[in-house]
């Protein structure tokens, strides 16, 4: 019971601040609801046994992606944001895009049946410790992708750099 | 015991949240921030696929999606300043010089 | 802890490999060159030793995450004569426009590096990194002539877009891991063989299939073209309308012909009607457009719902028709952007008026180019379309091929009405141009190219 009760509240809370999130006004408020939030969906994946990924959640998200957006906001103008239309006009045509999507996925859960299972089992990761044994998937056989997502990283330095940078009159 | 379906069912009502921000918005950060719940409703379905079906897999995949979305809201951010250099405007209509 | 990790064996990589550290250390020469005209040439040699690298790497590598086959070296020939003309084309342009950044080489070659990745990738995962490296360097070179405000807008729409392509693909992807409890491509395969089709499966593969259809720009998920092409450099449109088009279409290729192999039934009419709706959009909204550069991207629409008929016919000889196209394609159309690039103005079609009195060899190899992308024989456009048509034919498509040649023949009219603003109708100014050595030399291999496939098309087929 206790278990269901948890997930339940979480998923209230969810989904009631992803709405507020798309429906506010001004940008700011949305982050700070968006950091509500990802606190919310940390401690969900706690409840999921992936206590690394929690953190993560709370270091990367919060920490730096939504700090970054707020200080963007702060560089920008927002004061005639306020005064302006919030939707494009056509927005029921978006809503029932939406729901539609909603009802179909919604539909095919009942159908759902997951695939074969794996080795890490519950008892296995807890005589490990989850990050040791994420960190021996992640570094044994995914080291590719953990390359390439290095990569990644390095061209949304270069990018950044290079979009944003002042430049002297001369140019280059 | 928390059916795995009650996971899917979140996770596919906060995309669709997150798809209809997406589509019905002309708030520029708004939107970047739409497809951020997006993903995250994708990463919770990771997460709950990962631990039913007790495998790592899911959760390696969160953790580049983590890494891919943070560069890409670097990227779009450093974009959006680049923007406002030139104008001020973050609504996705006043922008719109050219028409669809 | 004691393990022992087997060195991987980097042979089937070595292509990317080659490209990757050269992106790396051409970011760090770009401090000592002050003529980026160097790390131009650099990148050229570097695409040629990369394609030097292309022939001798097959193989499995990674753990079995990264496939060098037949199919996968193709695309990377593509891709790399992609980025060669690219830069050829854009050494010039970039001077003029005053955006010289040794960085756009470096992302040029990174983006390359990452279509390269998709079409080898066996794994979901690698598959979406590969994604994301090319369409993030992607944003960031449509936006790079940063003071001018439609180049921004131009990456703002695309990175927008994309990564709303990119959050529907990953649900489409977490929904096939949680049905099949793997992301390995080839393992998938096997699980629908034994499992077939359900409700969620069909999901994940509409998911997937929206997904690609932005990264294609295939209708109805096309908007984003049009308005990305016009404000993006041109240089970087002629690489974007190609390069990750072809990528796309790699994964494609790989996604339904080998994970989805056994669910044939219920993928290819979804397929059928996109590939109509795609043709019949881009060609005819192509009709209405006064900007060369709108033009041609809705041209690339249209051309992608052609592509898409070589993956419906569900033959090998389909697949392999659509990458001829696609090697086609990839000459005229770079063809026709370093045209565009040539003339001082270029942008607007009534530019064109005249063309051929004041500039006849500059009109000439115009004429070329569009009678290609009509496809009107000895071209190589001809040549490409009738291939694809005909593998279609053979396997039973005859009708989707009588609408595709109807749309052609739309086609035809905006194509050579270029053709007949240039030759009969009177120049309001006189067009000048500002040729350079490198421009030349895409201009003389696209030519070449598009006359030597379209009268000897042994080259290319087979």
């Amino acid at each position: 019971m206790l278990p269901i009760l948890f997930f339940l509240y979480h998923a209230v809370v969810i989904i009631a601040l992803s709405v507020v999130i798309i429906t506010r006004r001004n940008p700011v408020h949305s982050v700070l609801w968006m950091l509500v939030l990802f606190f919310h969906i940390a401690s969900l994946y706690l409840f999921l046994n992936a206590e690394f990924l929690a953190a993560v959640q709370i270091i990367l998200y919060a920490g730096a992606i939504l700090v970054l957006f707020l200080f963007v906001i702060m560089m920008l103008n927002i004061k005639h944001e306020l005064n302006a239309d919030i939707c494009i006009g056509e927005w029921p045509i978006g809503v029932a895009i939406g729901l539609s999507v909603m009802t179909l996925v919604i539909l095919g859960i009942g159908k759902f049946s997951h695939g074969p299972m794996g080795q890490a089992s519950i008892e296995a990761v807890k005589a490990e410790t989850h990050t040791k044994a994420l960190g021996r998937v992640l570094y044994m056989d995914y080291l590719f992708p953990f390359e390439i997502a290095s990569i990644i990283l390095l061209i949304a330095i270069v990018g950044a750099i290079v979009l944003a940078k002042k430049e002297k009159a001369s140019g280059g | 015991m928390v059916p795995l379906s009650w996971y899917i069912g979140l996770s596919a009502i906060v995309f669709v949240i997150g798809m209809i921000g997406f589509i019905v918005r002309r708030n520029i950060i708004i939107m970047l921030m739409s497809i951020e719940l997006m993903l995250n409703s994708v990463n919770i379905s990771l997460v709950a696929f990962s631990h039913y079906l007790q495998d790592f897999r899911g959760q390696v995949f969160v953790i580049f999606i983590i890494t891919v979305a943070a560069a890409e809201a670097a990227i779009g951010l450093a974009i959006l300043v680049a923007l406002f250099k030139n104008k001020s405007a973050v609504h996705t209509d006043e922008i719109m010089e050219m028409k669809g | 802890m004691n393990v022992n990790l087997p060195f991987p064996d980097l042979a089937p990589a070595m292509p990317e490999i080659v490209i990757i550290s050269a992106a790396t250390i051409m970011l760090l020469l770009e401090l000592f060159f002050k003529n980026k005209g160097v790390l131009a040439f650099m990148g050229i040699g570097i695409a040629a030793l990369a394609m030097y690298f292309v022939p001798m790497s097959i193989g499995d590598t990674f753990n079995g995450m990264f496939k060098s086959d037949l199919y996968s070296i193709y695309f990377k020939f593509i891709f790399l004569l992609n980025l060669m003309l690219t830069i050829m084309i854009s050494l010039q342009y970039m001077k003029r426009e005053k955006a010289e950044y040794g960085e756009y080489y470096s992302l040029l070659l990174f983006a390359t590096a990452g279509m390269m990745l998709m079409a080898s990738a066996k794994d979901l995962i690698v598959l979406y990194l590969g994604l994301e490296l090319m369409a993030l360097s992607t944003y960031i070179l449509a936006g790079i002539k940063k003071h001018d405000i439609r180049s921004n807008e131009a990456a703002i729409k695309y990175l927008l877009l994309g990564g709303f392509s990119s959050a529907i693909l990953l649900y489409g992807i977490s929904l096939l891991y949680g049905l099949t409890g793997t992301t390995d491509i080839y393992s998938i395969s096997v699980y629908f063989k034994f499992q077939g089709s359900s409700l969620p499966v069909v999901m994940a593969m509409m998911f997937i299939t929206a997904a690609f259809c932005f990264k294609i720009a295939a209708a109805p998920f096309h908007m984003w073209a049009p308005d990305v092409y016009e404000g993006a450099p041109t240089s970087v449109t002629a690489f974007m309308s190609i390069g990750p088009k072809a990528a796309g279409f790699a994964v494609i290729g790989r996604i339904f012909y080998v994970a989805f192999q056994s669910l044939q039934a219920d993928w290819v009419p979804v397929l059928i009607g996109i590939s109509i709706l795609t043709m019949a959009v881009g060609n005819i909204l192509a009709i209405t457009q006064t900007n060369i550069k709108r033009m041609l991207a809705y041209s690339s629409i249209a051309h992608a719902g052609y592509m898409l008929i070589g993956v419906i016919v569900g033959t090998s000889e389909g697949l392999s028709a659509m990458i001829t196209y696609l090697l086609i394609y990839t000459f005229m159309n770079m063809g026709a952007f370093a045209v565009i690039i040539l003339l001082d103005r270029g942008d607007e079609i009534k530019d064109y008026e005249g063309l051929a009195k004041s500039q006849p060899l500059v009109a000439g190899l115009m004429l070329v180019f569009m009678f290609s992308l009509t496809g009107i024989p000895p071209t190589a456009g001809f040549i490409g379309k009738f291939n694809l048509f005909m593998a279609a034919v053979q396997a039973g498509y005859a009708w989707l091929v009588i609408i595709a040649v109807m749309f052609s023949a739309v086609s035809a009219y905006y194509y050579l009405r270029i053709v007949m603003n240039m030759y009969m109708k009177d120049m309001t100014e006189e067009a000048s141009i500002t040729p350079s050595p490198t421009l030349a030399l895409a201009l003389a291999i696209t030519i070449m190219m598009v006359f030597a496939i379209g009268i000897m098309p042994s080259l290319v087929i087979g």
